[in-house]
């Protein structure tokens, strides 16, 4: 069985169907693309799998250690305790909290240490907290942030807040690594930047990742398979090669360029 | 052993120098009766702005009912101490006002803290208000008319203790994990929950927090001024408390303790002016608030006014 999968998902808002009996299977260590004109779907898609949204229909499967967890309905922290994390289309960071507190509040549901050892700071908390300042410090590094750890995450430009969000996720230690438009708004150097990134980290990690992107580059660069989202429902899935001339999707994106990428 | 830090040494100090310091100022006799009440007034109001502030300032949840759980510890404190007249009577008092407290502040949080800002604050208020009225209906609280002679064990030395405590405990848990779980959720809620925090948990115990402490600060009052009425405890007290979380700052444990101090010292200046002393005070506060709409401290803390000393050591971690 796949690490992830999706069966007959059905998301409608009064008379809109927004996600519209859509399949997917995501496989352990794949990195998977999610594509379509604005208003298809996906980020809807997204607030399913996480817990934002609850399905009108429709199952999410996900496997973890043999056993068949059901996440459809499921609150995000539940969610994310099963090894979802995410980011966020429009940047959702902690704004006034520093670089290093967005990165450690991540890290919170692997925490052991007690409410007793948080009012009284006991060794237990001493020994904790080294340890989850030191594991953010890791992880702001490898997005070149570690300098930057007491800065507000407001003050950031644009670029990295994207890095400190996908640091963030990666704080909760997930299994699957949901990525909405990491590259919006990043010229192309940053982009291609980014792109080596999020390839590193997947290898780094063990991760799967599913991402939403709108910049072909990114997308036909990195990602094995794409399925193509448009009005809600899955018109095409297959390799970057395939989807490139897929008349569907070339239909559905009307002129825009999908080949030249 | 992490306990004994330079920084923890120095706060150290200064916590036993300014208890000397009144203490020396009241056995001198410079400081007589009529400020003792002052002071004891300002340890009270700290512990019910700080813990307040974990809730409104730190957590986010706008709650009006902070005198209703200082009611409750207030009156727990008494009805006990009043059948044991013993230093050991008022502290179980005490614990058990302060428990009493948190128990229903769990019982209420955990349905209204669903709601969200203005829903919320309605809901605390409401909640206060019925608070008040079973205190004024119980035949153990003698309505109306409150209790009397109440054994009078709070002193200096009690509520300058339990004032110190509270600030470093409540101060210890926003340094930690589950203190940081509770400010991301006013920073952004649906942001914590997708990292993994359980918004509502962490909620209800600050709000458990918070209502504990009230009603600690509640049992101090009650032995402190040996006579409660439910009156005492009304929608203006959970206002007052307010008052100082904002005047201070939303967010900073030490704006709180400034504002305390502060709006104690004015209402004992503007004492002996009767006549003018809530327009003086309510124009005061318009004042500052015009001046500094985010409190006179804002979110920051006495750490970050003296960051340049202990900022760099503090940070090293390798
Ligand atoms: N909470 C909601 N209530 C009502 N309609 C919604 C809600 N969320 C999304 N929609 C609608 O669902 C449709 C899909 O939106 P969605 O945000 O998933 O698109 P998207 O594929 O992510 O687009 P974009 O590329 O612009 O981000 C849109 O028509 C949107 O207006
Ligand atoms: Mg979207």
């Amino acid at each position: 069985m796949p690490l992830l999968k999706v069966d007959k998902l059905t998301k409608s808002f009064g008379g809109l169907t927004a996600v519209s009996n859509v399949s997917i299977d995501i496989n352990k260590g794949e990195l998977v693309g999610l594509i379509g004109p604005n208003g298809a779907g996906k980020t809807t898609l997204f607030n399913l799998l996480t817990g934002v949204y609850v399905p009108s229909s429709g199952s999410i499967a996900l496997k973890k250690n043999a056993a068949t967890i059901e996440l459809g309905g499921k609150k995000p922290y539940h969610v994310t305790k099963e090894g979802l994390a995410r980011t966020f289309q429009n940047i959702r960071l902690f704004k006034d909290l520093t670089v290093m507190d967005n990165v450690r509040i991540a890290m919170h549901q692997n925490v052991k240490y007690g409410l007793v050892s948080a009012f009284l700071h006991f060794n237990k908390y001493h020994k904790e907290e080294d340890e989850l300042k030191a594991e953010a410090e890791r992880l702001l590094e490898i997005f070149h942030l570690s300098h930057k750890k007491m800065e507000l995450a407001r003050n950031l430009p644009y670029g990295e807040q994207r890095h400190l969000e996908i640091a963030r996720a990666l704080a909760t230690k997930p299994s699957l690594l949901l990525l909405d438009e990491p590259a919006a708004g990043m010229n192309p150097y940053e982009t291609a930047a980014l792109t080596e990134i999020i390839g590193w980290i997947r290898n780094e990690f063990g991760l799967t990742i599913l991402l939403i992107e709108h910049d072909m580059s990114l997308v036909m660069k990195i990602c094995e398979r794409i399925y193509v989202l448009d009005y809600g429902m899955l018109i095409a899935s297959g390799e970057p090669n395939k989807i490139k001339k897929n008349k569907r999707v070339i239909e559905a994106y009307l002129g825009e360029d999908v080949s030249n990428a | 052993m992490r306990t004994l830090t330079k920084k923890n040494l120095l706060i150290l100090g200064s916590i036993l120098l300014t208890f000397a310091l009144v203490q020396v100022l009241v056995l001198v006799g410079i400081l007589d009766s009529f400020y003792e009440i002052t002071i004891a007034t300002i340890c009270i109001n700290i512990i019910l702005a700080v813990s307040l502030n974990l809730v409104t300032g730190f957590t986010g949840q706008f709650s009006l009912g902070h005198a209703g759980f200082m009611s409750i510890g207030a009156y727990v404190c008494a009805i006990i101490s009043m059948r044991i007249g013993t230093v050991g009577g008022f502290l179980l008092g005490l614990l058990a006002g302060a428990l009493a407290a948190t128990v229903v502040g769990i019982l209420i949080g955990i349905p209204t803290l669903r709601l969200k800002g203005d829903y919320l604050a309605i809901a605390t208020l409401g909640m206060a208000e019925i608070i008040r009225v079973v205190f004024l209906n119980l035949e153990i609280t003698n309505g109306a008319a409150g209790l009397n002679g109440i054994p009078r064990y709070a002193n200096w030395l009690w509520l300058y203790f339990f004032t110190v405590m509270a600030i470093v405990i409540i101060n210890n848990f926003l340094k930690s994990s589950p203190g940081r779980a509770c400010i991301a959720i006013r920073e952004d809620e649906i942001a914590a929950e997708s990292m993994g925090i359980n918004t509502t948990k962490y909620k209800v115990i600050a709000f458990a927090v918070g209502a504990f402490f009230a009603g600690l600060a509640g049992g101090l009052y009650a032995s402190y001024f040996y006579f409660l009425k439910p009156d005492l405890f009304g929608f203006m007290k959970s206002v007052d408390i307010l008052v100082i979380v904002v005047l201070g700052g939303l967010g900073s444990l030490t704006g709180s303790v400034i504002a305390a101090i502060l709006l104690g010292l004015i209402t004992t200046f503007l004492q002996s002016f009767t006549a003018v002393r809530m327009i003086v005070y309510a124009v005061l506060l318009v004042v500052i608030m015009i001046f500094r709409p985010q409190g006179l401290m804002g979110s920051k803390e006495i750490n970050d006014l003296l960051k340049f000393r202990f900022g760099k050591k503090e940070e090293k971690i390798e």
